[in-house]
């Protein structure tokens, strides 16, 4: 059952990505661009997105488990690392150069064309060498 | 186009749907990094299916919908350099913060999660920088 659940949770987020027009790299590109021809569609995505989640997240305030029995994640850690701020500053910059960021990336898999797969084939190697690189910092 | 912003708030919505889901449901935090992540570097094996079966969902929507929908263009770049640089920057940042725009962002600001919020403002200002460099400056985009 955890898996269908997981399937039908993924459906959503793909016709979500489709649907609020996130696979196309201009609109994110755009979205970034605030000394060009600013794109705000993005703001509208993740404020809409954040209004369910932020009641999903009072009703996890108030249960001990998941409607499946099982324990909710551990959201506990507060600490602004160095790895976050790092991490998240080489995202942004790759996110900036060809627009897209892992779920959309996906999303877009069967109407992307052949260049998504180069985007994609990168995406893999560099998440594959991050445990490597992240013992040794 | 007009409309743009109540396709995107429409698109929000299902989004934040699939989140709460995933996370009421399942107990996991709904994030395209971490979850892919952990199938390319053996981390998430244990719950390997679980990981491909959301996947499966992300992939098959958006199929179906540019069969009765529309076929967009996503405006890739053809600059394989572009595409290669953009892609291990993307894998490697995203796993080193341990999260993207869904886990990070959708995800974290929603609980109003310090980590969550330092993460986004982080990654948004430094998009912001990266498009002033790649786009005015070098004109590679």
């Amino acid at each position: 059952m955890r898996n269908l659940y997981a399937f039908v949770s993924g459906l959503f987020f793909g016709a979500g990505l489709f649907t609020s027009g996130m696979t196309d790299t201009k609109k994110v590109q755009n979205w970034l661009d605030i000394f060009g021809e600013w794109d705000p569609t993005l703001a509208f995505v993740l404020g809409g997105a954040i209004i369910p989640m932020a009641f999903a997240w009072r009703v996890v305030a108030k249960r001990q488990k998941t409607l499946l029995g099982s324990s909710f994640p551990d959201v506990s850690d507060t600490t602004i690392s160095k790895e976050l701020v790092i991490g998240s500053a080489i995202f942004g910059a790759g996110w900036a150069l060809a627009g897209l960021c892992p779920g959309p990336s996906l999303a877009a898999v069967t109407y992307g064309g052949p260049e998504l797969f180069v985007f994609l084939a990168a995406l893999a190697v560099g998440m594959f060498v991050t445990p490597m690189i992240k013992t040794r910092f | 186009m007009e409309q743009d912003w109540i396709f995107g708030a429409i698109g929000g919505l299902m989004i934040g749907i699939s989140a709460s889901m995933l996370l009421l449901i399942n107990g996991r935090i709904m994030g395209a990094s971490g979850i892919l992540g952990g199938l390319v570097d053996g981390s998430g094996h244990a719950n390997a299916k679980e990981r491909l079966s959301f996947i499966s969902g992300l992939v098959l929507a958006p199929f179906v919908l540019t069969l009765v929908w529309v076929r967009p263009d996503i405006h890739i770049s053809d600059n394989l350099g572009v595409l290669i640089v953009a892609g291990l920057f993307v894998g490697f940042g995203s796993r080193f913060a341990n999260g993207c725009t869904s886990g990070h962002g959708v995800c974290g600001i929603s609980r109003l999660s310090v980590r969550g919020i330092g993460a986004t403002i982080v990654y948004l200002s430094a998009g912001a920088f990266a498009m002033i460099v790649f786009r005015h400056v070098l004109g590679l985009i």
